[in-house]
């Protein structure tokens, strides 16, 4: 078991949107009954949302040796189909409101708001025995690449997380961060291993049911993705009175220095704790975390290595760094390095490809007191909204979608530039790419230029780009 | 323009929809109007009226019809 939930008994673990309490024994109970109509060990496509039949269904799996495919309930219906045919998974968790998207298969469970589906798959593809969970890379890009964690790897995160943050029973925190994605997912892990509550809600920042939600029920922490710090800032969080609340987090991307600047100095003077953190859904979730004491002096920082964890920078030979304020590939070793990658069910039965270590992709350096910072990267994505989004990925999405289109994508964070050469088809493509990715169109600005640069070879000259910029 | 028309063009421009659509639109009854959308509608309406909105009001404004009071509170009739 990986979530020993039957320590807390009648503690409260979760309090609802419509303000029901539900203790641990109560999920536990709910758990047994779902799991009841599985007989064996396969895989379960679950559809998530922050909502208890999602999170019951979620540890009811975790729990019984069942593993769960997790994506968010609004998944692109296109690309559902995708993940259906490349995974074949057994079953089907799903809210009960959408289950008419499947009006062919058998519906043999439903409860809290939740169904289950029996598809026309049976063991599908054979699964690895450390295999527990999968998870897309990002969140929400149209990649249906996944992430294939173990049991070890969540097991390792969650007790690291737990003693870095020091979560406790009398922790009470909030959903800001979709169950399915890795960093929303470690929150709910964290806080059920360590007996705490968890208010779900479906509701945003910018609902004002959210912030009764989060004053009636003395919210003591909450965890950010870069863009709902920007939120944050813009709907005058300094000015809000929550004296409920303790601990802020944030990872998901790199924070502006001016905006982790401005949220340390409020947490300083308020008395609360504002850490900064840095993960990857392949290391599991989180890989390091910055002091909350150090988040001023060491303003802009990813921190440390988390407890169990470690880093090294390589230079392009591979070699190891070994003096400060040196630019190299950012390297982390630990148990909660995930197995590796499955593009399609084949790789289900795979074991571990990756020894525990990996390879972020991420550029950073160290400073004289080893604290690290990220100053680049080596492959070309973008981070909009916490999800990481491939630049090639996304640019041959396109093409393979408008035939004969010239396009290129390049941007910043939380803002993409796609590059095209036929002026007619700018809507259609804001349109299409907003609705693949799930991200919001204000994401994506989409340009038109006379032609896309490229060298003599034909290869695009990516660094130019940036002079179609707008200025900021 | 009048201020109705300019509230409204602020709504059509971020979200890239028909004004019939507009006038019965609620926060998150579209994929465009998410808490993303919300916050670059918030910025444009800020801009267009220049004026500088509260938490209260930013978190309030949930529909079409609703942001209309809002913005009188700001002396912004949309008429």
């Amino acid at each position: 078991m990986v979530l020993k939930l039957s320590n807390f008994e009648n503690k409260k673990a979760v309090i609802t949107e419509d303000n029901k309490n539900i203790t641990y024994s109560e999920i536990l109970f709910n758990c047994d009954e779902l799991v009841k109509h599985i007989k064996k060990r396969c895989l379960v496509l679950l559809l998530s949302s922050n909502t208890i039949g999602s999170l019951v269904g979620y540890i009811g799996f975790l729990n019984n040796n069942i593993v769960p495919l997790m994506l968010d309930s609004k998944i692109d219906n296109s690309l559902l189909q995708k993940f259906l045919y490349l995974y074949k998974p057994d079953y089907i968790y799903l809210p009960s409101e959408i289950t008419e998207k499947f009006t062919n298969l058998k519906n043999i469970y439903s409860n809290l708001n939740y169904s289950l589906l029996k598809t026309d798959y049976n063991s599908g593809f054979e699964l690895n025995d450390e295999l527990a969970l999968l998870l897309t890379t990002s969140g929400s890009t149209g990649s249906p690449k996944l992430v294939r964690q173990s049991y070890n790897n969540i097991k390792a995160n969650t007790e690291s997380i737990v003693e870095f943050l020091k979560i406790n029973e009398t922790e009470i925190t909030i959903t800001t961060l979709p169950m399915s994605y890795t960093y929303g997912l470690s929150v709910i892990n964290s806080h059920l291993y360590a007996g705490a509550t968890i208010v779900l809600t479906e509701k945003t920042l910018m609902h004002k049911e959210f912030w009764q939600q989060f004053k009636i029920n003395g919210v003591t922490s909450f965890a950010g993705v870069p863009y709902i710090y920007e939120m944050l800032a813009k709907l005058r969080f300094f000015g809000m009175k929550l004296p409920s609340l303790k601990t802020m987090t944030q990872a998901g991307g790199k924070l502006s220095f001016e905006l982790h600047k401005k949220f340390a100095e409020w947490a300083e003077n308020n008395k609360k704790k504002f850490i900064v953190m840095y993960g990857q859904t392949e290391a599991t979730a989180r890989m390091s975390y910055l002091p909350h004491q150090r988040s001023l002096q060491k303003c802009g920082s990813i921190g440390i290595a988390i407890p169990g964890g470690k880093f090294y920078l390589a230079d392009s030979k591979g070699n190891k760094i070994t003096s400060d304020e040196t630019v190299g590939e950012l390297v982390y070793e630990g148990d909660n390095v995930s197995l590796g990658y499955a593009e399609s069910g084949l790789d289900l039965c795979k074991a571990d490809e990756m020894n525990k270590r990996l390879f972020t992709g991420d550029l950073a350096k160290f400073d004289k007191d080893g604290y690290y910072y990220i100053v680049g990267r080596k492959k070309r994505f973008l981070k909009i909204f916490g999800n990481r989004i491939n630049l090639d990925e996304t640019e041959e999405l396109i093409r393979s979608s408008f035939s004969g289109i010239q396009c290129v994508c390049g941007g910043i964070d939380d803002l993409m530039y796609i590059f095209i050469t036929d002026d007619s088809k700018k809507e259609k493509i804001l349109k299409f790419i907003a609705e693949k990715t799930g991200l919001n169109q204000t994401a994506f600005r989409i340009k038109t230029i006379e032609q896309i640069p490229k060298n003599e070879s034909g290869k695009t000259l990516y660094s130019e780009l940036s002079k179609y910029y707008d200025k900021v | 323009m009048t201020n109705l028309e300019k509230y409204t063009n602020v709504f059509a421009e971020i979200f890239g929809i028909s004004e019939k659509q507009i006038e019965k639109l609620k926060y998150q009854d579209i994929k465009q109007w998410d808490s993303v959308g919300h916050m670059t509608l918030i910025a444009k309406l800020e801009e267009t009226f220049d004026i500088m909105m509260d938490t209260e009001d930013i978190i309030g404004l949930s529909s079409f019809e609703k942001g209309k009071e809002i913005m009188a509170k700001y002396g912004i009739e949309i008429k």
